[in-house]
């Protein structure tokens, strides 16, 4: 209260720039004493904006000093972002965040998972909420800009698809002329439908929904002829459908979808440590290291890049700002790239999607990773 | 310090009660003011850290999205800010509906409340009692996915008497089209508001002059109906026509389709706010009291003079400003068109701010647009409430 009573006399002091005495504060005036104490109450509670850190190097130190990493996942699609029946997350996308964690703490546990919806993600990596977007985000040029975000790589190869009722007998998207098809908000989705149905000169009426659970629940309503969205998420939304076999997947790709994690613009030790995360994912296939082997290979290993890698020779490490097992720590608490892969989206999972394109560039694919050296 | 001395007779301001409320006053305002603007720089420098500038001009560029339901042409080349108009005109077609029908079939609830006949009252209240008590977050889910979505298919469509077309694709209901003799139909109409205007005013003329009490309003609507309905009969072609809905490929066609969006988010809202507009109708009858009725009764006025002169003028001045709060949370409540899928002004600046990554600009708009909307409402319900007021004499 004294304290209060100070600063409201300074305040009164300071902006009419009186000469009053230094006799302290005026005694009749107690009607005014309550409102500046509103006031000041307001001032604790609306004052401390958060900002998020940016700046090089300022990432990993919040990180570190907070003991965990956070982390902006999905938890609504199954494979890359689901929370399983035991009540933890897990998929390709959750098991990134378990890479990068690893790779920061050698602990693959600390990190804080944050469900965020398609129409918040930028916002929350913006304003610092989380360190890391891994949440089948597609990279494009207004989010590598104006969005303020960095890709950091590209860790899945995905195309825009539609999926149909089996009995609908629609097979191209020529026979949904007409028709209603059910999208997600704020998506590239939603934007490439339109494009693409524009292109094509087909109409339709779009049902436009705010996450993957309602719009998905709408289409199994039947509400729509359709429903669109990455090839990877109808595969696996149809897998909690009531019943999956009643769903086709058109044969058309309506767009290129890279879908990789993202950081916030300013910090580019934090990118560059996000992106060897995937690299050393990568390398670990090709060399064919596992977080079986991992242990023999280090202790047996003559290739030099693998040594780099596994840290037993060089300072690849460090030069992240990690410690030099980073990579060791990766590929031996969460696997290398196939094992991620087939851990979540793999031939014996219900969510299986044929690698393709997400194969090494030495069987065909696109993955291919800088050297480590 | 000197000065005070000096002026020993007169009282020195710090002590002057009046030059005290003032200075407090101003204060308050600087200070007030110093926050906002620290507030304001806080965020801005947050922004520029992030390499982000507030700027308006992102609304001229291309949406590229699709919306289902417009008022206005559009198409994925319009641009936000049209994006965002079709938004606005959708929460302003929820909210008027939802206005007018919930206001309709709050006082039947109200009445129904007060009703002396056992069920009637009974069902009203349980009605009441039960709508009030839920989350309206729920309820239009119920209402969505519970209602409308649960509809038979379009090709195994329940069809209504009067051909509206009951599908989980919406509900479609014929729609009149207008034919040559529209505009003829149009200028009858405008001659009925006119006759009703020169019927309202001698009415009340008359009412002034004589110290009688006629049905002003009944006459003035029954005479702006007659007019329509006359001039619908005499016209040799009927000015509109009406298409039914039919069954095309995958969806209905023709007539109007009402989407079951805008079915759930309306009758949600609607089915919602009448419930508290009942209790708020109630509360206003009940509020006049008994002796009122009973000195109505000794002076030879019968039930619905009764009730028409003494009641329901007296309920009026207790009745609409609660009403008026209920109206703005109608119109407020409307942004939970979000949980349905209806693209109504909150849903499409989402997805604007979405893409765009404009989140404190899109926010504000549309803050300042609800701000507005609401500031309409109760200017308008605030000059009627001081309009009834005036039958006092």
């Amino acid at each position: 209260m004294r304290k209060t009573l100070w600063f409201m006399s300074m305040l009164i002091v300071v902006s009419l720039a009186l000469a009053a005495c230094g006799g302290g504060a005026p005694s009749g005036g107690g009607e005014t004493v309550t409102v500046v104490e509103t006031v000041i109450v307001e001032v604790t509670s609306s004052a401390p904006v958060v900002v998020a850190p940016t700046g090089f190097g300022v990432t990993l130190e919040a990180v570190k000093a907070r003991g965990n990493l956070i982390c902006g996942v999905n938890s609504q699609v199954p494979g890359f972002g689901y929370i399983d029946a035991n009540g933890d997350f897990s998929g390709f996308d959750v098991d990134y965040c378990r890479a990068l964690a690893a790779a920061i703490f050698g602990d693959a546990s600390k990190v804080e998972f944050r469900p965020v919806t398609a129409a918040e993600r930028f916002t929350a990596l913006q304003s610092g909420e989380i360190d890391i977007l891994s949440r089948n985000t597609t990279w494009s040029l207004v989010r590598d800009t104006e969005l303020g975000g960095n890709f950091v790589h590209t860790t899945f190869y995905d195309g825009q698809g539609m999926m149909v009722p089996a009995d609908s007998g629609i097979t191209t998207l020529a026979d949904l002329a007409g028709g209603t098809i059910c999208v997600q908000t704020g998506t590239t989705t939603e934007l490439n439908l339109a494009d693409v149905m524009a292109a094509e000169g087909i109409s339709y009426t779009p049902a436009v929904f705010e996450d993957a659970d309602s719009t998905f629940a709408a289409y199994a309503e039947n509400r729509c002829d359709a429903v669109t969205t990455d090839k990877s998420g109808l595969v696996s939304r149809r897998t909690v459908l009531a019943d999956p076999s009643a769903h086709v997947i058109l044969d058309v790709t309506m767009s290129r979808e890279p879908l990789g994690p993202m950081v916030r613009h300013g910090d580019d030790q934090w990118f560059d440590i996000a992106q060897w995360t995937v690299f050393a994912m990568i390398v670990g296939e090709e060399f064919g290291i596992t977080s079986a082997n991992v242990d023999s290979i280090k202790t047996s290993a003559t290739a030099p890049e693998v040594l780099r890698l596994l840290g037993n020779e060089g300072d690849m490490g460090l030069k992240l700002g990690l410690d030099n097992d980073w990579a060791y720590n990766i590929i031996k608490l969460v696997g290398n790239y196939e094992e991620v892969y087939n851990r979540n989206l793999g031939p014996d999972t219900p969510t299986y999607i044929p690698r393709g394109l997400n194969s090494l560039y030495t069987d065909g694919g696109l993955l291919y990773a800088p050297p480590v050296r | 310090m000197q000065e005070s001395a000096k002026q020993k007779a007169t009282i020195p301001f710090w002590r002057d009660e009046r030059i005290l409320n003032i200075l407090g006053q101003v204060v308050f305002i600087i200070v007030l003011l110093f926050l906002a603007s620290l507030i304001y720089q806080n965020m801005k420098t947050g922004l520029a850290k992030q390499g982000i500038t507030l700027s308006y001009n992102f609304l001229s560029g291309i949406a590229g999205f699709d919306i289902s339901e417009t008022f206005l042409e559009y198409s994925r080349t319009s641009s936000y800010w049209q994006a965002y108009q079709v938004g606005l005109l959708n929460t302003l077609s929820v909210s008027i509906v939802g206005v007018i029908a919930s206001t309709i079939f709050g006082v039947i609830l109200g009445v129904s409340r007060l009703s002396t006949n056992f069920l009637i009252n009974r069902l009203a209240a349980f009605y009441l009692e039960l709508i009030r008590n839920l989350s309206l977050l729920v309820f239009l889910i119920f209402w969505y996915l519970g209602v409308f979505l649960k509809l038979p298919r379009v090709r195994e469509a329940v069809i209504w008497p009067g051909d509206i077309f009951l599908t989980n694709r919406g509900v479609g209901i014929p729609w009149g089209l207008p034919t040559d003799s529209y505009p003829t139909f149009r200028l009858i109409l405008l001659i009925g508001i006119i006759l009703s205007f020169i019927v309202f005013f001698s009415l009340r003329a008359y009412s002034n002059r004589t110290g009688q009490a006629p049905l002003t309003t009944l006459w003035t609507s029954l005479t702006f109906i007659i007019t329509g309905v006359v001039g619908w009969l005499i016209l040799p072609e009927k000015p509109l026509f009406f298409e039914s809905p039919v069954i095309e490929g995958l969806n209905m066609s023709g007539g109007k389709v009402l989407s079951p969006e805008f079915m759930a988010l309306t009758s949600g809202l609607v089915l919602y706010t009448s419930a508290f507009i009942g209790e708020v109708v109630r509360s206003g009858i009940l509020s006049v009291s008994k002796g009122q009725v009973e000195a109505a009764h000794a002076l030879g006025l019968n039930s619905f003079q009764t009730l028409r002169l003494i009641v329901f003028p007296q309920a009026l001045r207790v009745i609409v400003p609660p009403l008026t709060s209920q109206y703005l949370n109608l119109i407020k409540n409307s942004s939970l068109a979000i949980a349905v899928g209806y693209p109504d002004l909150f849903y499409i600046s989402n997805t604007i701010q979405n893409q765009t990554g404009r989140a404190v600009e899109m926010i504000s708009m549309v803050m300042l647009t609800y701000l507005i909307f609401s500031l309409i409402t109760s200017v308008f319900m605030n000059w009627y409430n001081q309009r009834i007021k005036l039958v006092e004499r």
